[in-house]
């Protein structure tokens, strides 16, 4: 609750809240996939646990993002649209492109 | 086509072929055997149709997609219309062979049938990959179009016309990573109740989005468990399959069963293996409506010859 407060006081007080966002981002880690071609570039990554994976999409066709466990799963992503999801697990994750099924990919999570 | 049918190419043949290659392709059915070696001459063909009924078959008109290969698939598609409203014979009624959106958004369903109503023909649907990915994947599709076809599961359903038996299938939905196109077991139980009792002479037609035959299985293009569905329709005497979703027209003749896909009313794809991916292909300006067009199906009463006759949208 007081947490929430000081958020809103640091909005009220403008700048302080550019730091809050700024300190958030800056220790996380960001890998990035692109989807051109119909294919992901590249199809099989590993990623330290906290990772949070940026797909986007490259095509001139909307592609999507699906696990094969179902764990995520992307809306219809247009040219330039992106999809981003946070592996807080380890774990090898399978997915695919529901749209264009022989789309596959993999990012391997390691502990 | 087989490349067969050109084994001995003759100057008529050369001439048919350029036919083909140039504007569409016309073919009949006598007595439910298909002769894809007999090309008809397009005034033969248009005698065919005009003793029997015809209906219309557009596909992929990806209404919403505003990329280079064609900024503006709703004005290809209203041309497409207008072509519709100009044919001689007035058809039955139209299908689509799906990819009616690009992105399944309301707007674009909505003009989309704003569109295609003004062909004032009754039209009936089977849904493309791009029409059920709409938040709830696909029930943006099944409340538009399936209670007048009193659709089921994912939108299948069959009608029948002047003797002719319809059947439109989803192969688009539920897709498995790796795989192709596919039906499913549901769908295929379904399917092989609603063609019990009926006679062996009934032609069949079957449409769905993906083609049933694998004319690409790296690109996708093809239906993993179709030949379960023809094993159904294999004791009929004429079986046509309408596809779309490749954006050209292929075509391949097996036994009794002739399988057809219609070009595209908004993009060219590449034919397989002659680009890195079956992304929309750029064409030019003036080139780009000599690759969109419609289909025009022929059914003549009694000896049930089929024809089929691909336009494009280039105008005459």
């Amino acid at each position: 609750m007081s947490l929430i407060y000081d958020s809103l006081r640091a909005f009220a007080a403008g700048g302080a809240a550019c730091c809050v966002l700024y300190a958030a981002t800056a220790y996380s880690v960001e890998a990035r996939i692109t989807i051109d071609n119909f294919s992901f570039k590249r199809d099989t990554i590993t990623v330290p646990v906290g990772t949070t994976v940026v797909w986007e999409n490259d095509d001139d066709i909307p592609h999507n993002v699906v696990a094969t466990d179902g764990e995520f799963r992307s809306s219809a992503l247009d040219t330039e649209d992106k999809f981003s999801f946070t592996f807080n697990k380890a774990g090898t994750f399978d997915y695919f492109c529901s749209l264009h099924s022989f789309m596959k990919g993999q990012v391997v999570v390691a502990p | 086509m087989a490349k067969d049918d050109y084994d001995h190419i003759d100057r008529r043949g050369a001439l048919e072929c350029m036919i083909w290659a140039g504007t569409g392709v016309l073919w009949t059915m006598v007595g439910g055997v298909p002769r894809s070696s007999s090309l008809l001459g397009i005034s033969e063909a248009k005698a065919q149709a005009a003793s029997g009924f015809t209906f219309l078959q557009i596909s992929d008109s990806h209404i919403g997609f505003k990329q280079a290969a064609n900024p503006n698939a709703l004005g290809t598609l209203e041309e497409a219309i207008a072509k519709v409203g100009a044919l001689p014979q007035k058809p039955a009624f139209m299908i689509h062979t799906g990819d009616i959106t690009h992105l399944s958004k309301a707007e674009e369903f909505d003009n989309a049938d704003q569109v295609i109503g003004k062909a004032k023909l009754e039209t009936f649907y089977v849904p493309g990959e791009h029409d059920i990915i709409d938040e709830n994947l696909g029930k943006a599709y099944l409340e538009r179009y399936a209670k007048r076809t009193q659709a089921k599961g994912t939108g299948w359903y069959s009608f029948d016309k002047n003797g002719v038996h319809f059947v439109g299938l989803v192969n688009v939905a539920n897709l498995k990573a790796g795989g192709l196109g596919a039906l499913g077991a549901e769908q295929l139980a379904w399917l092989a109740d609603d063609l019990k009792g009926k006679s062996a002479s009934t032609p069949i037609v079957l449409f769905a989005h993906i083609p049933f035959w694998t004319v690409s299985a790296e690109w996708g293009w093809g239906t993993e468990d179709s030949a379960q569905a023809l094993g159904l329709v294999k004791r009929f005497g004429s079986v046509t399959v309408l596809n779309g979703h490749i954006h050209q027209i292929m075509q391949k003749v097996e036994g009794t069963v002739t399988f057809h896909t219609a070009r595209s009313t908004a993009f060219p794809q590449p034919a397989p293996g002659s680009a890195p991916s079956p992304g929309p292909m750029k064409v030019p300006e003036d080139k780009l409506r000599s690759v969109l067009g419609i289909a025009t199906v022929a059914v003549k009463q009694g000896t049930q010859p089929l024809a089929i006759t691909d336009s494009d949208l280039t105008k005459v």
